[in-house]
């Protein structure tokens, strides 16, 4: 199979729903011909659709979020880009009040078709205000979808499945996985909402990650193994829609689990999992349940700094160790 | 000057009023704890809605605000299920999710209120966006209050419409005070309609208690708008009758500028118009009078005997 990075899956997701739906549209900040998109996913788009489909907006956030949502309540299938997820913040009533509850507070007159894109993570020394893992923000609001794709295969699939959804959905990628270069067929797929995908399969531990995390964790798996350790990595792809299913079924096998994610530790996605696995699952669980997140601190800029909230192989492979012993 | 003919007279008229004395009557069934949460009463301000509306087709859209029973009642939605959803009844167009600041009606083109000040200027702009990529000859028409034009959607959506052409009204109605705050202390200019040129386009200030003038600015804007010649911005001065809210006494109203508006009723001065220009007779407008209050009583008597919601209904319609 042909192998392109998570970039170009991305790109290849848009162009295929805006050659396919009319009213699939991009707009964001030099999303268009001139940048291509701060990380270039939208690169030759606006050549091919045209300015008025890859639109280029002004530095107006909560605009374009609402621009977006009264685009989508009218008939149109919008996607917005903001160029880093910390800059969601400006936009959260939009996101949050607006996009989120219409449907809801309408008594379902209206879908709201419409997928907001943006990069989080740290990993690039770009510090406090462009690094931040927010998931844990969107999850807490009822009326959003959440899409963390780890993979070129899982990204183009689910942005796919994004686009055609009839509700917002929060597609977040990860700085660090654009160059990423994996298997993607040539041929028309999805990858649908709310089915977990196990990255590697293991007896041992359960390890559930998420974005850029299952890199991580897949290679402190592979880590562990040359120790006779064997981890199971399961990746749930969607947040909301999120497989408890999966998470249950492979905790109920391997009777042990540790949640990894780069969002920090308190409040987070994996306190929710954590709950997930105590409400529904605690009686298979032979050790506590283990957390490796980032420990409450904003995104630091130094390199040693950095490195040392972010979770890697290291900690994953420690936190492991613990749950075994 | 617009002329005054009959059925243009009559439509206004009948706006106006039902707007009216349905606010009159949700200010009853208040007192008589029908009404949940609370209300944000349009009354004084109905020249505004109507006047804008009057120029808009059943396709075009408007956005609206947590004051939106007038824009709701002004763009076609049914007296009947405006009541039935303030009174939080299943029968309510929003099947009582949403309640008094949260109404809407897409049938007619009624994109919703919002109860976030300022909020609705980009989903308005939205739908602006939205009618350009269709190309077709829909327009906008956003209501906000004053104190909506100092948030920064005000800014963001208007210079968005202005760059982009969008056919958008931006209508500011100007009621002089954000909840308890008279404008003097919250904006150094006295027409928010100034503020248009910093973005490029039209902004006209309109005596927003006098129907006929809010017709012809909005006539003008929505030409324009249709045309392909993008958004405007109309600041309608005008006044509530009642406090911010329902629990308000406005004592921070001064009496004598009470008074002043109050003899500037929007709905007094123009039936008076309608005798001096002979427009209509007075059995005629006797005769509407009649008729809306009959449809208003039609509709708190559908709104009280209207079955609640059944407790489950809360989980559904997050998702499409």
């Amino acid at each position: 199979m042909r192998e392109i990075t998570y970039r170009d899956a991305l790109r290849e997701a848009l162009r295929e729903e805006m050659l396919q739906d009319e009213t699939v549209f991009l707009l964001g900040e030099d999303v268009g011909r001139y940048w291509k998109g701060a990380f270039k996913v939208t690169k030759g788009l606006a050549e091919e659709f045209g300015d008025e489909r890859v639109r280029d907006t002004p530095i107006s956030e909560s605009a374009i979020i609402g621009v977006a949502t009264g685009a989508a309540i009218t008939g149109m299938r919008p996607i917005a880009e903001i160029m880093f997820g910390d800059l969601s913040a400006l936009a959260m009533d939009q996101i949050a009040n607006q996009a989120a509850k219409l449907t809801y507070m309408f008594g379902g007159q209206t879908k709201v078709p419409l997928v907001i894109r943006m990069p989080f993570g740290a990993g690039v020394n770009v510090a406090a205000h462009h690094s931040q893992s927010l998931e844990a923000w969107f999850l807490h609001v009822p009326g959003l979808k959440i899409v963390m794709s780890s993979t070129s295969y899982d990204a183009k699939g689910l942005l796919k499945t994004a686009i055609r959804d009839d509700n917002p959905v929060m597609f977040f990628e990860h700085k660090l996985l654009y160059n990423i270069k994996e298997p993607v067929p040539e041929e028309e797929y999805t990858v649908p909402f709310g089915v977990a995908d196990v990255k590697r399969k293991g007896e041992d531990v359960t390890i559930v990650a998420t974005l850029y995390m299952v890199h991580k964790s897949l290679a402190a798996a592979e880590e562990l193994s040359e120790e006779g350790i064997s981890v199971e990595v399961v990746d749930p792809r969607t947040l909301v829609p999120l497989d408890k299913q999966a998470i249950i079924n492979s905790v109920k096998k391997t009777g042990r689990i540790v949640i990894v994610t780069e969002d920090c530790k308190t409040g987070g996605v994996s306190a929710e999992i954590a709950a997930v696995v105590a409400e529904e699952a605690i009686d298979y669980l032979d050790a506590p349940v283990k957390r490796v997140a980032e420990p409450d601190t904003p995104i630091p800029f130094s390199p040693p700094l950095e490195r040392f909230v972010i979770p890697d192989e290291k900690k994953i492979v420690g936190a492991v160790k613990e749950v075994i012993h | 000057m617009v002329t005054l003919k009959k059925e243009m007279t009559i439509a206004l008229y009948r706006k106006m009023l039902e707007i009216r004395y349905f606010e009159e009557k949700v200010y009853d069934l208040y007192g008589q704890n029908l009404v949940p949460g609370t209300i944000h009463l349009y009354a004084g301000q109905e020249a505004v809605a109507v006047g804008v509306c009057a120029n808009l087709r059943e396709d075009d859209y408007i956005t609206s605000t947590h004051r939106g029973h007038g824009h709701c009642i002004a763009k076609g939605a049914q007296l009947n299920r405006v009541m039935a959803e303030i009174l939080g009844k299943k029968t309510g167009y929003c099947k009582g999710k949403g309640g008094s600041m949260h109404i809407a009606d897409f049938s007619v083109g009624m994109l919703g209120a919002t109860a976030v000040v300022g909020a609705g200027l980009p989903i308005a702009a939205g739908a602006g966006l939205s009618i350009k990529l269709k190309k077709t000859d829909q327009v906008v028409a956003c209501f906000f209050g004053d104190g909506a034009s100092n948030q920064g959607t005000f800014h963001e959506a208007i210079n968005m419409a202005a760059i982009w052409n969008l056919p958008v009204l931006f209508v500011c109605e100007n009621n002089l005070y954000a909840m308890g705050t008279h404008q003097t202390r919250v904006m150094a200019i006295e027409n928010i309609a100034d503020r248009a040129a910093a973005y490029g386009i039209p902004g006209v200030a309109v005596d927003g208690n006098d129907v006929l003038a809010v017709y012809e600015t909005a006539h003008e804007a929505v030409d324009r708008a249709r045309k392909g010649e993008g958004s405007t911005l109309i600041e309608c001065k005008t006044y509530r009758h009642k406090g911010h809210s329902r629990f308000d006494p406005a004592t921070y109203r001064p009496e004598e500028e009470v008074e002043q508006w109050m003899k500037r009723d929007p709905i007094a001065q123009f039936k008076a118009k309608i005798f001096e220009m002979r427009a209509l007779t007075e059995e005629e407008t006797n005769k509407i009078e009649q008729e809306v209050t009959t449809a208003v009583e039609d509709a708190v008597k559908f709104a009280t005997e209207s079955p609640q919601p059944t407790p489950e209904e809360a989980l559904e319609n997050v998702f499409s």
